[in-house]
């Protein structure tokens, strides 16, 4: 079946890496957005679940990405958030921009924007919204 | 051959005052019907079973695809009198935060008429790692009770007497220690283990790609699976050991066929590993029960349990020559879906919870239960947990839908789809078997496939219109709601790691050195795991001492990037 979402081919793709952190197996939302993202044109890679923080970051850089999106559903997103964000500026990769997306409690969403995640889809947002966003977030980087 | 003549000259009126007479009136003597009498709302008689108009005979077809409740192949239910003998068990998931937090709403439940216990754990729990472990940082207490020792479990229970409730685990790579746990804990209290009544999920193939909590490599935890089948066999006579879990295949994207025969071929795999194991078929299968999702489509969801129990009762007939009646039937559990659940509009949720639960009676399940309107947002509060069971209360004593049995059956439309589903689930067991199996189908990625491929089918319905969410892409609302949400404080991981390392500190250390080398010594070989680590339960050894001492012999498994 073809996707509602298609756009052209970016040159060269934009890549981002969509990652499940912790302990946390719900992936289907995750392997979801990455499905969208690559009918989208982006180059997408999908961690699978249980990463420690490290290897996102480290996953990250070495793929050389300009947009890390994560998924939980299970509640320790500030937790693995905060941690993700440490080891991505040890790394100096603090510019790359951050999303997340899952069961996430709208006074959790404040708190993630505070600490520096551009933004968080929470369940029920569509598909054109978040290709629709994900674009302009990185519109606004190119120009700042 | 001649019964088989003299039934097919019986018309239906007569084919049934013979069930009636014969395996009814059994069950009756045995456990009498909840009334002498049942009425509609309005007052009419309404009959134990309907069955098909008398012009027409009893024929093979109605015999061989439908037959009489509590008799082969148990399409119209596994039980006589279903629900006029009693209702199913009100059996609401919970847990969270700490054993003594999580042992509070377990009496809560219980006092507001919950009629079974269910424990969700946490993920450090369920993977295997303590509450003190550096990977359980931030999952502590968040979507279940953290249980590290024998300790945890006794605080879990505390006050709840073990051979009076029957309580269901979700717990897969661990179930081995969790259980162990819950059998010592039952010893403390005096509890006879023959009395002990539950279920563990032990379910641990739909973990490799549907929910995610394996731990081990899939041939070593099918080893530690047979290993509790044949201790609960010779142990545990109450105790189911496994709940063969399509509701997480189904959540994670899975159609109503698919749900059905990817669970019955994780099932096929769990039996054969069994039967290579030296066990007798009829030995273990009365201990294997099932759990299925209810979806938003009623009536294919009523069609899919009947497909369910009827494909499974052939399975296990013609392939597996099952000779005990209990073994050939389908026992299940039905939770609503999580997925159909919105963050938009919540409210709206309880209605949706209301039909998946009664497609759930609808489709004669032996046990439910009722997700909370503000799952979708955070774990429920106790207002909407209170609600989701009363939900079921109104379905069981106010709707009269239990008072007869299989009461779609003979619809045209019911039929029809159980009709279909069964030979569409039926298609993807033998897709399974072609490829070797579910072991190797999951190895292959398969299976992970063809949910991913329905996922995304169902999301891009969703995204073009095709199929209407009410309040997300159809009559939408901007203003976000307005609710209070449950959250699990930040304090409660630091608080129950030092309780676990003060547990730690305080034990017989030469007593559980002792312990871990006996259970490695017995994972080498092929003897049964289960003595060994109860022993250690015994003594505190911890959950997460337990998994790394059987990591090191059976390795570990992880998923791979795409």
């Amino acid at each position: 079946m073809a996707s509602s979402i298609a756009f052209a081919p970016q040159h060269p793709p934009i890549r981002i890496l969509i990652g499940k952190v912790g302990l946390d197996g719900h992936d289907r939302g995750a392997k979801y957005v990455a499905h969208i993202l690559r009918d989208a044109g982006y180059e997408v890679i999908y961690t699978g679940i249980r990463r420690a923080p490290e290897e996102i970051a480290e996953a990250a850089v070495q793929e050389d990405v300009s947009v890390v999106g994560l998924s939980f559903l299970s509640g320790a997103h500030i937790a693995l958030f905060r941690r993700v964000i440490e080891q991505l500026r040890r790394r100096c990769a603090g510019q790359v921009v951050l999303v997340g997306g899952g069961t996430i409690p709208p006074d959790d969403v404040r708190t993630l924007k505070s600490m520096g995640v551009a933004e968080v889809f929470t369940p029920g947002t569509s598909a054109r919204t978040i290709v629709d966003r994900i674009g302009q977030l990185l519109d606004n980087r190119q120009v700042a | 051959m001649d019964e088989k003549d003299s039934e097919q000259a019986l018309t239906p009126e007569e084919a049934k005052r013979q069930w009636e007479t014969g395996t009814v009136a059994k069950t009756i003597a045995r456990c009498p019907e909840r009334q002498a009498q049942f009425r509609t709302g309005s007052g009419l008689d309404v009959d134990r079973l309907y069955v098909p108009e008398p012009a027409a005979h009893v024929g093979e077809t109605y015999r061989n695809k439908l037959g009489f409740p509590g008799t082969y192949p148990f399409t119209r239910g596994i039980q006589p009198t279903l629900y006029r003998g009693r209702f199913w068990t009100m059996r609401q998931y919970a847990g969270y935060a700490t054993a003594q937090e999580s042992n509070r709403r377990f009496r809560y439940l219980l006092e507001q008429g919950s009629t079974g216990l269910s424990v969700a754990f946490d993920l450090p729990t369920q993977i295997g790692y303590d509450s003190d472990d550096p990977l359980s940082c931030g999952e502590v207490g968040r979507v279940g009770v953290a249980v590290s020792t024998v300790e945890d479990m006794a605080a879990l229970f505390d006050g709840i007497p073990l051979d009076r409730v029957s309580t269901s685990m979700t717990i897969n790579a661990t179930a081995a220690v969790i259980l162990a746990m819950y059998i010592v804990v039952a010893e403390r209290q005096g509890a006879p283990l023959t009395a002990l009544a539950g279920t563990i999920q032990n379910d641990i193939l739909k973990e490799y790609f549907a929910r995610g909590t394996y731990r081990f490599p899939p041939r070593p935890s099918l080893r530690l699976i047979s290993d509790l089948f044949a201790y609960c066999a010779s142990t545990l006579p109450k105790w189911n050991a496994i709940s063969v879990s399509g509701y997480h295949i189904r959540e994670a994207g899975a159609t109503a066929a698919q749900e059905i025969g990817f669970t019955l071929a994780d099932a096929v795999c769990y039996i054969e590993t069994a039967i290579a194991a030296g066990l007798d078929v009829d030995d273990f299968a009365p201990q294997i029960t099932f759990f299925f999702a209810a979806h938003m489509d009623l009536l294919e969801e009523v069609a899919k349990f009947r497909a369910a129990r009827r494909l499974y009762a052939r399975l296990m007939k013609e392939r597996f020559g099952a000779k005990n009646p209990k073994s050939l039937m389908l026992r299940f559990h039905t939770q609503t879906s999580g997925v159909a659940l919105t963050a938009q509009q919540p409210d709206n949720n309880v209605v949706r919870v209301a039909i998946q639960a009664l497609a759930a009676v609808l489709g004669g399940t032996q046990s439910l239960h009722t997700n909370s309107k503000d799952e979708a947002l955070a774990l429920p509060t106790e207002d909407s947990v209170r609600l989701a069971l009363r939900t079921q209360q109104i379905i069981a004593h106010e709707t009269g839908v239990a008072n007869t049995i299989d009461p779609l059956g003979g619809s045209y439309y019911v039929e029809s789809l159980t009709d279909r589903l069964e030979a569409e689930a039926e298609e993807w067991l033998a897709r399974i078997d072609s490829i070797g199996g579910m072991v190797a189908a999951v190895e292959q990625g398969y299976v992970q496939r063809a949910i991913e491929q329905a996922a995304y089918e169902y999301g891009n319905s969703i995204e073009t219109g095709d199929r209407t969410i009410v309040g997300v892409n159809k009559f939408v609302e901007d203003k976000p709601p307005a609710m209070d949400l449950f959250s699990v404080a930040a304090a409660v991981e630091t608080r129950q790691a030092e309780a676990v390392t003060a547990v730690k500190r305080n034990r017989d250390a030469a007593a559980v050195a002792a312990a871990l080398s006996r259970i490695e010594q017995v994972a080498r070989s092929d003897e049964n795991l289960m003595p060994a680590i109860i022993d250690a339960v015994r003594v505190s050894v911890s959950l997460g001492e337990i998994c790394n001492c059987l990591q090191n012999v059976f390795g570990e498994h992880v998923d791979a990037f795409s």
